[in-house]
């Protein structure tokens, strides 16, 4: 016999995050008021974290489909086709407010979360990224949430064995009390064997493995849907603590099952636990869902429904198996020593039913989770234009001491401190390591590559939320095309304040809307995304940061670009055209402190056309170096391109003017190409109405030479733009 | 030549190893799971990198005590080649196949980076294709790779040639610019006394593929092919 959990008689005190208006569905719904377990599950479900809803009205408008599109948003991670019978999966998620109330294991739980995303929809991650905002380097915080952020997506992603190959890296003091960690996995699964979440076959087991529930991350979902203030420190105990030993073990285990016949539906514990597993696993099915509590393997004693239902603890999936399977998966899950347990059964009822000790603690009917769900078409406002900064307004520096302070900022300096704390060589396929335009990893077995970026410029969307959302998607683009990938689809993760103010709305609004225009004349579409709202302490917003995560193939390796110049002698061509943009560039937010300015206005076309071209001189083996022109403008790509290669190079920028607006302009669609066949080029170029300029020549001497008179020596230059970082964690 | 990876629970760098081996041999090695009490009978036995059973205690210290351990020293004391390569040199170490211990790198920090070897003997079945003092490139992924031993103990092992690698410039200088660890006397690689065992901290088998620009770690798997031609 079963008895109903006992039920609060009148409206709790705590709602748990639900507004009066979202908790008075909860008890239409029900047609009675909630247990604690059932306004858990609620609570949850309807956070903005889970449940979208001040964001999908804007979502929808992004497009999602591609001839190469196998799967798009809306399952644990997208899916697409690269040919030769081979999907890629990939997805980028935050773990923003866990990260910043405990670094190391906030960060550390984002990449295992991200992963199993991934292989719960049977791929073999192959690949980690990562898109890291931090607050002033001289905010007392800033350097142990570096130091424990980084070491926690190391001590994740090294223990797992997935190489961690590239990423970007921003300071800014609007994130000061909220940083971003923005983690990427990109997978490898057979085309024909990709693994679904919706539940079908009524009667069929639901089977719980891996890691034991604790009492770990109770309610991190909610947490992760409310801002900040002085009391956040108190929220550790939601912050949940990887084991990434056990997350290799059923990575493992899972990819075997996945090789037999055995599983009808699978999906990850990640936020919400096992009530948004189980809850969305029937759901989709349109089935319902009987779950037995008892059976859940518990870390200690005594945990409550709702303790259990809400648990994130880590390193958890939750399967539909066949029933003549369940034998053969334990098989397979007791050789790698972990927990696996018929927890329920997919019923028919269109309900999920909790029990515990015999109780019924939870029945909800399934279908109005999702369609009663609250949506909200929130006000907004559309920023105010901000005026063009004309160069004549600007300083015009000296350029070799421009460029050293440039390469020696914290946007721009070397990020070696950090990707050296990454095994980016595990697995034996990494055939770009960090520091390049794009990290490009061999598919096993092939000459076939992926190449991987990480893009988002926050200044340029703060200050035109439309073209810094376009500038997102096109940056992520060049640096495919930069190393001579054809760019195939992205995933965005939208990191954002409070939804309830209408200027934050208007930024989300308008990222978006810029988004979708790139996406769609880049044929780049969103095939899985993440929104972090919230990102607010004390009122006070971060710089909007739709970090875009992009994917692109390499037919062969051995006709793909880098950044490093070659040879000496090689010319120096610029592709595209240069007005000077100096708005909102950080020659004129670090050297003349204003941070002022409209930022530079992006020309779709001019993306597609000048992209193309590049991708064509790469494949036809015309350039020995390539590299994008983007934040720090054409001299500090150069730079790059110099110190990646140890080379110096000759430039001439006579007829040029003003100085500083050509060599530190941000003008966008632009690309540096070393090359022998420079007359073939420009011809080529000019023929397709493509601008593209004769720069001057890669140098075997280690100067840097602008008009005939040597700027800077390359070990100078090294010497600064290496030291910062080191200098400053090291620091006092 | 024959070849057993032994493939521990959190092993990651299993497939690099048998990879690299298949590369410059043409021979795919057996992979052995942790929990099989018998090894096959082989030429080379690999402890490849990874995490054994999670590291949480100190890096190789279960492994060490696992059954498939006393197997590997069973052949490694008749003579079976055994090459313990970053965790694997840990596990050999803790298992006290091989002198010494691995303590946290002196900066506290995992470092991944490409660095330089001095190949200390030509003398043995893992570098006789190497000459004495070449130096070779390879990379180093670790947390724990810092080589410590009581200063008897490092005169012994140098005394008696049983020191494979140190970590060195590119153009060969030993100093503590050029030790990503802090490894005492800048000692990357170890021989038992036999020669039979070595155990080092960088990965050779990430550098053998021109197809990814680094082959500086080829020699060490021919020099085991010649071997056992």
């Amino acid at each position: 016999m079963s008895a109903r959990a006992a039920t609060p008689k009148a409206r709790p005190n705590d709602l748990m995050g639900l507004s009066d208006e979202e908790y008075d569905r909860v008890v239409a719904i029900l047609g009675r008021e909630p247990s604690l377990t059932e306004l858990g599950i609620f609570s949850v479900m309807w956070s903005e974290h889970c449940s979208y809803k001040s964001s999908k009205k804007w979502l929808k408008t992004l497009p999602t489909m591609a001839p190469w599109v196998i799967c798009g948003p809306g399952e644990n991670a997208g899916v697409i086709d690269i040919g030769d019978g081979e999907a890629v999966v990939f997805k980028m998620e935050s773990h923003n407010h866990p990260s910043f109330i405990e670094p190391y294991q906030g960060a550390a739980t984002g990449v295992g979360g991200i992963l199993r995303d991934v292989f719960t929809m049977g791929a073999r991650p192959i690949a980690n990224m990562n898109a890291l905002r931090f607050g002033d380097p001289a905010h007392p915080k800033t350097r142990h949430l570096v130091a424990g952020v980084v070491a926690g997506i190391g001590g994740y992603g090294n223990c797992v064995g997935v190489p961690t190959v590239g990423g970007e890296t921003n300071f800014h003091a609007s994130y000061n009390g909220n940083c971003l960690v923005n983690a990427m996995t990109v997978g490898l699964a057979r085309s024909d064997r990709i693994f679904y979440s919706a539940a079908a076959g009524p009667g069929n087991p639901v089977v719980y493995v891996g890691a034991k529930t604790g009492r770990d991350g109770i309610h991190g979902a909610t947490m992760a849907s409310a801002e900040f203030d002085e009391k956040s420190d108190e929220k550790r105990p939601t912050v949940q603590v990887g084991d990434p030993f056990t997350e290799k073990l059923l990575i493992e285990a899972c990819l075997e099952l996945m090789e037999t016949d055995a599983i009808v539906a699978i999906q990850d514990m990640g936020a919400a636990g096992l009530t948004s597993s189980s809850v969305e696993m029937a759901g989709k099915g349109g089935l319902g869902i009987e779950l037995d509590l008892d059976r859940v393997p518990t870390r200690e004693p005594s945990m409550s429904a709702y303790e259990i239902m809400l648990s994130e603890s880590q390193e958890r999936m939750l399967m539909i198996l066949k029933p003549e399977r369940e034998a053969l998966a334990r098989r397979i899950f007791d050789k790698y020593e972990l927990d696996c347990v018929t927890i329920g059964r997919v019923t028919e009822s269109g309900r999920i039913v909790v029990r515990k000790s015999g109780r019924v603690e939870a029945e909800i009917p399934l279908a109005p989770i999702a369609t009663e769900a609250p949506e909200y078409d929130r006000p907004w406002l559309r920023a105010p234009k901000r005026p063009e900064i004309a160069p004549g307004d600007v300083p015009n520096l000296e350029p070799a001491r421009a460029l050293a302070m440039l390469m020696a900022s914290p946007d721009l300096a070397s990020r070696r401190w950090i990707w050296e704390q990454y095994d980016y060589l595990v697995r034996g396929h990494t055939v770009q390591r960090p520091g390049g335009d794009a990290a490009v990893v061999r598919i096993p077995g092939r000459a076939k590559a992926l190449a991987i970026t990480t893009d988002c410029t926050p200044r340029y969307v703060d200050a035109d939320p439309e073209a810094g959302g376009a500038q997102a998607v096109a940056e992520s683009w060049r640096n495919l095309t930069a190393v001579g990938a054809r760019p195939l689809a992205i995933t965005d993760n939208m990191n954002f304040g409070n939804p309830e103010r209408p200027e934050i709305m208007g930024q989300f609004a308008g990222a978006i809307k810029g988004m979708a225009a790139a996406c769609r004349a880049l044929d780049y579409p969103v095939v899985s995304g993440n929104v972090s709202l919230y990102n607010e302490t004390n009122g006070q917003a971060i710089l909007p940061a739709p970090a875009v995560g992009g994917v692109g193939v390499i037919d062969d390796i051995a006709r793909m670009a880098t950044l490093a110049f070659k040879r000496a002698g090689d010319a120096i061509v610029l592709i595209g055209e240069t007005q000077g943009w100096l708005g909102c560039s950080l020659y004129l937010r670090e050297l003349c402190g204003r941070g002022a300015g409209a930022p530079p206005p992006v020309d779709l076309a001019a993306e597609r056309r000048n992209g193309d071209f590049v991708r064509r001189m790469i494949l036809e083996d015309r350039v020995s170096a390539c590299h994008d022109v983007s934040d720090g403008g054409l001299l500090v790509a150069l730079a790059e391109m110099a110190l990646a290669g140890d080379l110096g190079f000759a430039i001439e920028s006579a007829g040029q003017s003003p100085a500083h607006a050509f060599l530190f302009g941000e003008d966008q669609a632009r690309y540096v190409l070393a090359t022998r066949d420079a007359p073939v080029i420009v011809d080529a170029a000019v023929a397709g109405g493509i601008p593209a300029t004769v720069l001057g020549r890669v140098t075997a001497t280690g100067d840097l030479t602008l008009n005939g008179r040597p700027l800077i020596s390359i070990e100078e230059l090294r010497a600064a733009h290496e030291s910062w970082l080191p200098g400053f964690m090291n620091g006092p | 030549m024959k070849t057993a990876v032994v493939v521990f629970p959190g092993s990651n760098r299993e497939q690099d190893v048998a990879d690299a081996l298949e590369r410059t041999t043409g021979r795919t090695p057996a992979m052995v799971w942790h929990r099989d009490s018998e090894l096959p009978a082989v030429d080379l036995i690999v402890l490849p990198g990874g995490f054994s059973y999670g590291d949480y205690l100190r890096c190789g210290a279960m492994a060490a005590r696992s059954p498939i351990m006393r197997e590997i020293a069973a052949e490694a004391g008749k003579g079976v080649a055994v090459l313990g390569i970053c965790n694997g040199f840990q596990t050999l170490c803790e298992a006290g196949l091989l002198p010494g211990v691995l303590l946290s790198n002196a900066s506290l920090r995992f470092c991944c980076r490409d660095i330089h070897l001095r190949v200390e003997t030509s003398q043995s079945l893992f570098t006789q294709r190497y000459a004495t003092g070449a130096v070779i490139k390879v990379p180093v992924a670790h947390h724990d790779g810092n080589y410590f031993a009581d200063p008897a103990t490092l005169d012994r092992i140098e005394d008696r040639g049983q020191v494979a690698f140190r970590y060195c410039s590119a153009a060969g200088a030993l100093d503590a610019a050029h030790n990503p660890n802090g490894s005492a006397r800048n000692i990357a690689g170890i021989f038992n006394d036999t020669k039979n065992v070595l155990g080092l901290m960088p990965h050779p088998e990430n550098a053998t593929d021109s197809a990814l620009g680094a082959i500086g770690g080829c020699g060490l798997f021919e020099s085991l092919a010649d071997a056992f031609a």
